[in-house]
């Protein structure tokens, strides 16, 4: 019993790898290249050169108070190193937790003395991934004041480009509205470059 | 505690398009292993008698209990020895476009044990150490063949409770093969296309550098890429989601947004954990003639989970005391924000989202994540770890958690059966002494693999340099890890540090034998069983599809399976949660 069943298990193992570790992921790939070829490829967003930019769906680090800033990262060895992607796993009641939230505090408010609202919680706690592309709607429109003054762009331009790349629900019940950093940082990125003359 | 009308609704809507999805797919399910014909028949029929003719299958040979767990023993062993042998080798192997290099011994060992047991414990980063082939060819195919195979006993063992006076349980190459080809592949593919759609990546070219907008600027360089790691995932995710695998494609598994890219994307993901291990309660109440077995069963596992589902969004959605405690931050939720604690969560999930899912991930033995549990709440994440200890019932696995949970319905007849003094029945089956001690094997593997690896972690140095962070949280990690191997959930507190040669093999041990010392009595069980006649119902035969017997049932899950805990979790979420009190009186 022991060498027939031996022998079943070895064809048995070679042919399901053939199934299901070769066609089935190969089928797999070869309808989605067919159907959702840019979402199959990592949803990558290419400027005018036709240079990748960045993957609508991955965050990226955002420092300068210019443009709009996303979760923090915990990804080594820089923030949203998208090549390992980590979280921070802070437990809550650890010391450095406290320190990071602080500084990231201290950071916001120093960006804009002169905004006195408390921060929205994801604007000072790092996502699960490293790679959260999104903020809370809360988190933007802090920012919205900060961004205007100094882009030289009305506040009234930067909620129009928030609303624009706010992600509603999904059917108005799913997940949480979230606003895209890195899509509305590349709107104003291009709405700036046309205002000043292409000086960024 | 306050949970918004749209929190509720969310909620709302996971269960009830989960429980419409029960009866079908579980009907369906029940035609198959019953090697009855299906809508499926016809267009996958040649791939099933495909793989028979290949590996020279006799698919009518029917086998004795010890016989099916021969074949269920020999084959584990020879995917183990592949899977490890393909992690070892994987730098000379095509499909390497990151050039990985084979792993250590202690982290393949861990590797092959996790995959091969459904456990799916990840001591390592996905992108960072696996090839695309290791990904495919080794990784995913035990994605499907560990759930084909779990099912495939679980199957075996729900027939014995039909059969009269038989010696034999079926065939197992037969169960796991149609297992394979009628319910796991067909889902996973619909699901992973589905899932393409929503972004999640699916290419066998290497990773894409993209040119910042925003140059980062550090003390000694400035960076003006990012490296974006891509992949075959898509086909993976759906398989790891629906086989309770868990095991993900990336590090962060699917909270990754290239793996879980969005608020629909997650909901089918989440849908995913609990599909198969609800339905097969209805497959079971549909193969031994009585749906309302099923219905009790599922209705057992819903009782349990929900309550803790809720409790773990409340912890999660009232934030983190200490943050309160700094001031100037808003964690209150709102019509702009979800609030609550943020750290490790992501924005498109916010509190809800991320609680259901890591409340049904641990209930069922999928283990995959969309939020990092070592930063939950310490109340908060106390839900995932005790829902692990419940030895993976509640729901459970495909398949094993089905067969747990029957484990524990015998225990329940017997229980009552002392009460009253008389032989107890289950489904016209006289449990006598043998099932009783095979189930309390059952019964006492995780608990044993749980607690006894904990206890050598804390009082070794290679165990106490395990966790990342201090105090009861840290044993925390360590508690959530050995529950984790020891009841086949792989889901982790990631602050542990598990890649050593300490916790690869102490954890890949614990794993394997949680599996297989828990397989191999309930086959013993059902071969007993099988070989008995039914007894008539009597007077004194108590039903098992009334509300009493769904509360006797919750009573001895509560009671024998996780009241052994208690004084461990005092040790680290509750001691955990004082702590963090202390933290703030303290300023």
């Amino acid at each position: 019993m022991t060498m027939s069943s031996l022998r079943i298990s070895i064809l048995m193992w070679l042919s399901l790898t053939v199934i299901f570790g070769g066609l089935y992921p190969a089928l797999v790939t070869g309808i989605s290249k067919a159907i959702f070829p840019a979402q199959a490829t990592g949803s990558l967003i290419r400027d005018e050169a036709v240079r990748v930019v960045g993957s609508r769906l991955v965050g990226q680090e955002f420092s300068d108070p210019d443009y709009f800033w996303g979760r923090l990262s915990a990804t080594v060895p820089m923030p949203y190193n998208a090549a390992s992607s980590s979280g921070s796993n802070y437990g809550p009641n650890n010391d450095d937790l406290m320190k990071t939230v602080q500084a990231r505090v201290k950071a916001l408010h120093d960006a804009d003395p002169g905004n006195e609202s408390d921060v929205p919680v994801d604007l000072v706690t790092a996502s699960a991934s490293g790679l959260d592309p999104d903020i809370s709607i809360a988190a933007a429109r802090y920012q919205a004041a900060r961004v205007a003054r100094l882009r030289g762009l009305t506040e009234k331009d930067i909620d129009d480009l928030i609303t624009k790349n706010t992600q509603p629900r999904a059917f108005g019940v799913l997940g949480e509205p979230v606003v895209n950093v890195l899509m509305l940082n590349l709107d104003i990125h291009r709405k700036a470059a046309h205002a000043t003359g292409g000086k960024r | 505690m306050n949970m918004s009308f749209n929190d509720a609704l969310q909620i709302f809507l996971y269960f009830l398009v989960l429980f419409v999805c029960v009866k079908p797919l579980g009907i369906f399910m029940s035609r198959v292993y019953q090697g009855e014909r299906t809508f499926l028949s016809g267009a996958l029929g040649w791939l099933e008698k495909g793989i028979y003719k290949i590996s020279g299958v006799n698919p009518e040979e029917e086998m004795t209990w010890k016989a099916y767990a021969w074949h269920v023993t020999i084959f584990s062993t020879v995917c183990f020895a592949a899977l490890y042998a393909i992690l070892r080798l994987q730098a000379g192997l095509p499909f390497n476009p990151e050039k990985m290099a084979g792993l250590s011994p202690d982290l393949a060992f861990n590797t092959a044990a996790s995959f091969t047991t459904n456990t799916n414990w990840q001591a390592y980063g996905g992108e960072t150490t696996m090839s695309y082939l290791t990904q495919m060819a080794g990784l995913g195919v035990q994605n499907f063949i560990s759930a084909a195979v779990g099912m495939a006993v679980m199957a075996s063992f729900i027939r014995s409770f039909v059969r009269k006076n038989s010696g034999t349980i079926g065939n197992f190459w037969a169960d796991m093969v149609r297992g394979l080809v009628y319910i796991l592949l067909p889902l996973s593919f619909v699901l992973a296309l589905v899932l393409v759609g929503q972004g999640v990546v699916q290419t066998f070219g290497s990773s894409v550098e993209a040119h910042l907008l925003d140059p980062l600027k550090t003390s000694a360089h400035v960076v003006n890429t990012q490296t974006i790691a891509v992949g075959p995932a898509a086909s993976q995710v759906s398989i790891k989601q629906l086989g309770t695998n868990g095991g993900g494609f990336f590090n962060v598994n699917s909270a990754h947004p290239l793996e879980n890219p969005t608020a629909l994307s997650n909901f089918l993901e989440m849908l995913a954990i609990l599909l198969i291990p609800a339905a097969c309660c209805y497959a079971f109440g549909h193969m031994v003639g009585d749906t309302r077995q099923g219905w009790a069963i599922l209705a057992v596992m819903t009782i349990i989970c929900l309550p803790l589902l809720i409790f773990c969004y409340g912890q999660e959605q009232g934030g983190n005391p200490r943050l309160a405690a700094l001031g100037h931050i808003e964690q209150r939720q709102g019509i702009y924000q979800s609030g609550g604690n943020m750290e490790g969560k992501e924005d498109r999930f916010g509190v809800v989202n991320s609680a259901i899912w890591a409340t049904t991930t641990t209930a069922a033995s999928n283990g995959s994540v969309n939020s990092m549990h070592d930063s939950y709440t310490s109340l908060g994440g106390l839900v995932p770890m005790l829902m692990m200890q419940f030895s993976e019932i509640i729901y459970g696995g495909v398949g094993c958690g089905l067969y747990g949970m029957l484990v524990y319905a015998l225990i329940t007849v017997f229980i009552a059966g002392l009460m009253v003094g008389r032989t107890p029945e289950y489904l016209g089956k006289k449990i006598q002494a043998y099932e009783i001690k095979m189930s309390s094997v059952v019964l006492l593997v995780p608990l044993f693999c749980t607690l006894l690896g904990a206890a050598v972690a804390v009082l070794t140095s290679a165990g106490q340099a395990g966790p990342f962070n201090t105090g009861a949280h840290g044993f925390s990690e360590i508690l959530y890890g050995f529950s984790s191997a020891g009841n086949n959930n792989g889901s982790a507190f990631a602050g542990l540090g598990a890649d050593t040669p300490f916790y690869n093999e102490v954890l890949g041990i614990s794993m394997l034998l949680s599996r297989f010392w828990c397989m191999l009595p309930v086959l013993a069980i059902a071969g007993s069983l099988s070989a008995k006649n039914a007894v008539p119902p009597s007077a004194g035969t108590l039903p098992t599809h009334t509300p009493l017997f769904i509360f006797l049932l919750t009573g001895v899950v509560l009671m024998v399976g996780v009241l052994t805990y208690v004084p461990a979790l005092a040790l680290g979420p509750l001691a955990d949660y004082f702590q963090t009190l202390h933290s703030i009186h303290q300023g």
